[in-house]
């Protein structure tokens, strides 16, 4: 691909982790450009704790603006956005997140597939997923929608993942764009639409 | 692969033929209820689907049951029911009658969960609460008050959370995998069908709930319902929404003052 094609040809990057993720995302984070043309949509599995304590630790982690997510939200670029523990996080065609709490999916609530598919169906081309350390089957399903829709997907080198069944599932069962360590991955998005 | 235009098709019947609109629903929301159904059910297409709608009335019922999400637990995030239990009810209580709606009450956890509140602060036989929700069939479950009694441990964990200081197994009764919750806590509690998208005002309250409802609105259809709301509630009324819910994109917002942490907002004028 020329380099002029990918110019600002992506507009928002969900990454989707479970456990072991934060170690990635305590690395990627401090490593980011000070201001991103895209927007960066986290969806972590946690275990409810009835404080938003995760996205403020984040935000010390990077001077791009961080949040959790209130329903309705608007989608902009250079912003880092935190799924809400026990929510289901999907996105709306007008640029806008919605939140929704019916059954869980893959025992998870948030799940990594949900959003990856509804940021599939509204993004299309324009989406990066990327999928971090964990130990249980989400996130294939939706990277699979992703990768349908003509996004580009990524999965944590498993080696460098401290659980890498996760993006070794994913790995094992779709043609992969781009298979990056931490490091990796924050220069990936470093020059991205550069 | 099913098409936003076959969404639109299908919405359009159900409002043509039943009434129900969902036209304003968060369509991202309601287009994964619809792929989820469509599954679950082994349509062979989409039109097939379609015309299962337009034509059986019971399939109907089935596709509002299920694309609608009725996901409900008693005390949910308990840190809210605490600030119920501490500073709303002693509040409310000054008054000679209290009237509460849970609008889009689903199978009606939240309510009965209000229903044990003010039973333990005494103030239960001079409250009335309405629940209501668009649904017929999610009614008819908080009018028989039997859930589920493996969710009962989970229940009985909030509640202690919330402040509950009572062997929670004594507001029920087992049997036969189910929990009866006791009957004088549905002695308060009128049940009726109310559309937030279509209907009216039909009183006016102390406190309105309705949380983890508006998430299935668009923008447009969240302010409609706020202000009905706001129609609906005294003065000095309290509106309580879920903890993702916000006033902040509504006109009704510099009417109301919000509490300190929980979403619950204090009507001022």
């Amino acid at each position: 691909m020329e380099e002029n094609d990918v110019k600002n040809k992506f507009k928002a990057i969900v990454i989707g982790g479970s456990a072991g993720s934060l170690t990635v995302l305590f690395e990627v984070f401090p490593a980011l450009n000070p201001v991103l043309n895209v927007a960066i949509i986290l969806v972590l599995h946690r275990k409810y704790s009835g404080d938003s304590s995760l996205s403020d630790l984040l935000s010390t982690k990077t001077s791009l603006p961080t949040k959790e997510i209130d329903d309705k939200d608007p989608i902009l670029p250079g912003h880092v956005y935190l799924a809400p523990a026990d929510y289901h996080l999907l996105i709306e065609k007008k640029n806008i997140f919605s939140l929704d709490v019916s059954e869980k999916v893959n025992f998870s609530r948030p799940s990594l597939d949900v959003t990856f598919e509804s940021a599939a169906d509204t993004f299309g081309p324009s989406l990066v997923a990327i999928l971090l350390s964990g130990s249980n089957d989400d996130g294939t399903a939706g990277l699979k929608a992703v990768k349908n829709a003509g996004g580009l997907i990524i999965a944590q080198k498993p080696e460098s993942a401290q659980m890498a069944y996760m993006p070794q599932n994913a790995i094992n069962n779709l043609e992969i764009d781009l298979v990056l360590d931490s490091k990796e991955i924050s220069d990936f998005i470093n020059n991205l639409n550069q | 692969m099913i098409e936003d235009e076959d969404i639109d098709l299908l919405l359009n019947d159900v409002f043509e033929i039943y009434g129900y609109d969902f036209a304003n629903y968060s369509r991202a929301s309601l287009k994964r209820r619809i792929i989820r159904l469509f599954a679950l059910d082994k349509f062979p297409s989409f039109a097939e689907l379609r015309y299962r709608v337009r034509t059986e009335e019971d399939y109907l019922k089935r596709f509002i049951e299920e694309i609608t999400v009725n996901v409900t637990e008693m005390f949910r995030d308990p840190s809210f029911y605490k600030v119920l239990r501490n500073e709303i009810l002693p509040n409310l209580g000054t008054k000679p009658f209290i009237r509460i709606w849970h609008a889009g009450c689903s199978t009606g956890e939240e309510v009965f969960s209000m229903a044990i509140l003010l039973q333990e602060a005494n103030l239960l036989k001079k409250s009335l609460l309405y629940a209501t929700d668009l649904n017929p069939s999610v009614l008819e479950k908080v009018r028989k008050g039997i859930f589920p009694l493996n969710q009962m441990k989970q229940y009985s964990e909030s509640y202690i959370a919330s402040g509950g200081t009572k062997d929670f197994s004594t507001y029920y009764t087992a049997n036969y995998g189910q929990a009866k919750l006791n009957e004088d806590l549905s002695e308060k509690i009128i049940i009726s069908t109310h559309n937030l998208v279509s209907d009216s005002s039909f009183n006016e309250f102390d406190l309105i709930l309705c949380r983890n409802v508006l998430i299935y609105f668009d923008k447009d259809l969240q302010e409609r319902a706020l202000k009905l709301f706001d129609e609906s509630l005294g003065p000095l009324g309290y509106l309580a929404l879920g903890s993702k819910e916000t006033l902040k994109f509504s006109t009704i917002q510099s009417r109301y003052k919000q509490l300190d942490k929980e979403k619950i907002w204090k009507k001022t004028m």
